[in-house]
C-alpha cells in the first residue's frame, strides 16, 4: 500500500520547549510547520523543569553574561566549546524578556522586574560569590513555558500531529534529509512527512537507565534516527546525576531547594559541603556535589540503617518559605520518601537527570559531521536543538537552568536561521524511491516475529546494565564488561517478540520502536565512556583519580576533545573542542575548585 | 466490556511529562491489570486529559477541583499514591 504523504515546509520531531520555540519561530514568518509528538504537546518533558531559565538581568544583584559564560565554561569541565557558550549567554536575556512578552507568568519582585533565585554554579565576578540568576514561575517554570510556547504556537497555526511516533529520517542519494517517516498510533498506520527541513527536539534517553528522574516517555528517538540514518552522536559518556534524587524513588528534588537555603547534611548533621567547596558550598555545580556526597557514603558518613544517603535539610526555611516557593518539594517529600519537609530532612542521592551529548550541531543547530578533513560539515535539512543535541554548551556537566536557556536560545536560533535562509521560497528536493520502505521493514520484522524476548523484558535488562556500569561511579572495568553486556543485549533486542499484533493503538509495538532507540543511546554512551581514559565533569573514573600531572583527573593533554559514536561498527571518532569563543578572550583550562 | 484498543490507549496516556504521574499510573495499572469498569475508564480518561501538574495536584490532595464525576477515581489514585 502506498503511503500517504503530507508536505510541509519544516517538520520538528518533538513538541517540548526546544521544539515549540521553533516551530513558533518558523510559524510566525508564515512558513508551514508540522510538529509531531508521541504526546501532547504540553505534556512533554519540559513540563517537569522546576528551577528556572538562567539569564544575567541583574535584578537582584551585579550580573553580566561575561560571568555566566565564565561559569559555563568552567561548568562544563572545559568540555564545551566557547563559541557556543558565548553565544548563549549573551542571548539569555533576550530569550527570557522575549518569553515574558509572550505571557509567561514569572516570579516578581516588589518593583514589577523579575524575580531570580541562586542556583548551583552560578556565580558573579568569576566565581567570587553566588549570584541569583535563575528566572522562575514558582517551582514549575517548564509548565509554564510550555504552556505559554503552546497557546503562541496556535495562535500562529503551526500544525500539530499528536500521539504520532516519528521513526526514521529519509535522506536523498546526495545525503541530504528531506523527510521522515512516521507512526500514526490510532490506525498503526507509517506515514512520509516530506519536507524541505526536519529538525530533531526529541529530547534526553535518560530512560536508559533504572534510577533516573526522566518520566517514561525520554527514549531518545531522535539520537536513534540520527544514528540509524549513519550520524554521529556526540559526548554520550557525559550523563549529568542531579544531587538531590529522593531515595529509592528517583523524583527529583529541585536545585532550587538549595537555592532556597537548603543544606545537605551527612549522618553527623555536618554541612560537609563546607569542606569541599568553601565559597559556592551546597551550590557547587552537580557533578561536584554528586561526587561529594558519594565521598561522604563511601567513607561511611551516609545517612539511615544502611548509610547510603544524604539528608536534605530545609527545616531551617520554615513552613511559610517552603509553601510559598517550593510546594511541590513538601509534596514529593510526603508521597514518595513519607517525609514532611517542615519538619525533618529528606533522603536523597545523586540521580540520572539530564543527557549532555546528543546529535552534534553548531550554533544555527544544524546537524554536522566529519567529512573530507572537516569536523563540521552541515548535513543539509537536518537540525537538532535541546536535550537531543549536542551544540555543545554543557560540555561534561551542565549548569542547572541552562537547559531550558538552552532549549529557548537554540530552539529560537535554528527557527532564525531557517527564516533568514529564505527557507519558504526553496523548493522541496523529490523524496527518493519507496522512501518509507526502511522503516516498513522495521515494522514488519516485529509483526512477523514468532519467537523472542517481550521488548520490556530487554529493556529493563539495558536500564540494570547501564546502571550498574556507566552509573555515578565508573571503573575501568566495570565500563569495559558493560560494553560486552550492552553489545550481547543489542543482539536480543534485534529478536523482539510482540504478543499483540493489531495495528490500532498498538502500544506493544511502539515500545519496541522505542526500545530500538534506546539501544542506539545505550550503545553510544557505554562505548563512548568505556573508551575516555580520564576524569571529566560528570564521567568521574576510579582509575583516573587526582594526581599533579591530572588534577581531578582530567587529561586535558589527551583528553580535551569530543567523542564522536557512530552505530555503523559501533566505532569511535573525535575533534577538537572549539576554546575560541565569538568575540571575547578564551577562558583557558585551570583545575576547578569551588 | 472494554476493547483491547480503548486498554491501549488508556495505557498509552498514562505516559506523562513527568515521573510521579508515571509512578502513580504505573502503580495504578500493574495493581489493576486490564480490570477498569466502563465507569472508572471514563473518570480515568478525563482525569488523563488534564495537564500534568493540575493532575499531580489532583493526585497529591492539593487541589480538589477536579472533574465533575471523577471522585471515585481520584480516590483510587490518591489511595495509590499512599500505598506505596
Amino acid at each position: 500500500m502506498a503511503q500517504t504523504i503530507h508536505k510541509y515546509d519544516a517538520v520538528v520531531v518533538g513538541a517540548g520547549g526546544a521544539g515549540m520555540r521553533c516551530s513558533l519561530q518558523l510559524a510566525k514568518a508564515g512558513l508551514r510547520v508540522a510538529v509531531l509528538s508521541k504526546v501532547f504537546p504540553t505534556r512533554s518533558h519540559t513540563v517537569a523543569a522546576q528551577g528556572g531559565i538562567g539569564a544575567s538581568l541583574g535584578n537582584m544583584d551585579e550580573d553580566n553574561w561575561h560571568y555566566h559564560f565564565y561559569d559555563t565554561v568552567k561548568g562544563s569541565d572545559w568540555l564545551g566549546d566557547q563559541d557556543a557558550i558565548e553565544f548563549m549567554c549573551r542571548e539569555a536575556p533576550k530569550v527570557v524578556y522575549e518569553l515574558e512578552h509572550m505571557g509567561m507568568p514569572f516570579d516578581r519582585n516588589p518593583d514589577g522586574t523579575i524575580y531570580q533565585r541562586p542556583f548551583g554554579g552560578h556565580s558573579a565576578k568569576y566565581g567570587e560569590k553566588p549570584v541569583p540568576r535563575a528566572c522562575a514561575a514558582a517551582d514549575r517554570t517548564g509548565h509554564a513555558m510550555l504552556h505559554t510556547l503552546y497557546q503562541n504556537n496556535v495562535r500562529n497555526k503551526t500544525q500539530f500531529f499528536v500521539e504520532w511516533m516519528a521513526l526514521d529520517l529519509i535522506r536523498d542519494s546526495e545525503g541530504d534529509v528531506v523527510g521522515v517517516t512516521a507512526l500514526e498510533m490510532e490506525t498503526g498506520e507509517v506515514a512520509i512527512f516530506h519536507a524541505k527541513c526536519v529538525l530533531l527536539a526529541t529530547g534526553g534517553a535518560g530512560r536508559i537507565f533504572a534510577a533516573s528522574t526522566n518520566a517514561f516517555i525520554n527514549t531518545g528517538d531522535g539520537l536513534g534516527m540520527a544514528a540509524r540514518a549513519g550520524i554521529p552522536l556526540e559526548d554520550m559518556e557525559f550523563w549529568q546525576f542531579h544531587p538531590t534524587g529522593v531515595h529509592n524513588a528517583g523524583v527529583l528534588l529541585t536545585e532550587g531547594c538549595r537555592g532556597e537555603g537548603a543544606i545537605l547534611r551527612n549522618k553527623n548533621g555536618e554541612r560537609f559541603m563546607e569542606r569541599y567547596a568553601p565559597k559556592l558550598k551546597d551550590l557547587a555545580p552537580r557533578d561536584f556535589v554528586s561526587r561529594c556526597m558519594d565521598q561522604e557514603i563511601k567513607e561511611g558518613r551516609g545517612c539511615g540503617p544502611n548509610g547510603d544517603y544524604i539528608a536534605l535539610d530545609l527545616t531551617h526555611l520554615g513552613g511559610e518559605t517552603i509553601m510559598k516557593r517550593l510546594p511541590s518539594v513538601h509534596e514529593i517529600g510526603k508521597n514518595f520518601a513519607n517525609v514532611d519537609v517542615i519538619k525533618e530532612p529528606i533522603p536523597v542521592v545523586p540521580t540520572i537527570h539530564y543527557q549532555m551529548g546528543g546529535v552534534p550541531t553548531n550554533i544555527h543547530g544544524q546537524v554536522v559531521v566529519p567529512k573530507n578533513g572537516n569536523p563540521n560539515t552541515i548535513i543539509n535539512g537536518l537540525y537538532a536543538i535541546g536535550e537531543a543535541s549536542c551544540v555543545s554548551v554543557h560540555g561534561a556537566n551542565r549548569l542547572g537552568t541552562n537547559s531550558l536557556l538552552d532549549l529557548l536560545v537554540f530552539g529560537r536560533a535554528a527557527g532564525n536561521h531557517l527564516v533568514e535562509t529564505a527557507l519558504g521560497s526553496k523548493a522541496h528536493k523529490p523524496l527518493p524511491a519507496n522512501a518509507a520502505d526502511y522503516s516498513l521493514s522495521r515494522i514488519a520484522v516485529l509483526d512477523n516475529s514468532t519467537s523472542g524476548e517481550y521488548p520490556q523484558d530487554v529493556a529493563n535488562d539495558l536500564r540494570k546494565t547501564m546502571q550498574l556500569h556507566a552509573g555515578v561511579f565508573r571503573t575501568q572495568a566495570s565500563m569495559d564488561e558493560g560494553v560486552k553486556k550492552v553489545v550481547a543485549i543489542d543482539e536480543r533486542a534485534k529478536h523482539l517478540s510482540l504478543k499483540d499484533k493489531s495495528k490500532i493503538f498498538n502500544t506493544a509495538r511502539v515500545e519496541a520502536l522505542e526500545v530500538a532507540n534506546l539501544m542506539e543511546a545505550a550503545k553510544a554512551t557505554m562505548v563512548s565512556a568505556a573508551a575516555r581514559k580520564e576524569s571529566r565533569g560528570a564521567h568521574t573514573v576510579d582509575d583516573y583519580g587526582d594526581t599533579v600531572e591530572h588534577p581531578l583527573g582530567r587529561n586535558d593533554q589527551e583528553w580535551m576533545k569530543h567523542t564522536l559514536w557512530y552505530t555503523e561498527g559501533n566505532r569511535l571518532d573525535y575533534k577538537p573542542v572549539n576554546l575560541k569563543p565569538l568575540t571575547v578572550e578564551s577562558i583557558p583550562p585551570v583545575k576547578r575548585t569551588f | 466490556m472494554l476493547s483491547d484498543a480503548e486498554l491501549s490507549k488508556l495505557r498509552w496516556r498514562c505516559r506523562r511529562g513527568f515521573l510521579e504521574n508515571d509512578l502513580v499510573l504505573e502503580r495504578l495499572l500493574k495493581a489493576r491489570g486490564n480490570e477498569f469498569t466502563r465507569d472508572e475508564f471514563t473518570q480515568l480518561k478525563a482525569l488523563l486529559e488534564l495537564d500534568d501538574n493540575n493532575l499531580w495536584d489532583i493526585i497529591a490532595g492539593r487541589n480538589d477541583d477536579y472533574p465533575p464525576d471523577t471522585e471515585p477515581m481520584v480516590a483510587t489514585l490518591r489511595q495509590t499514591l499512599s500505598t506505596h
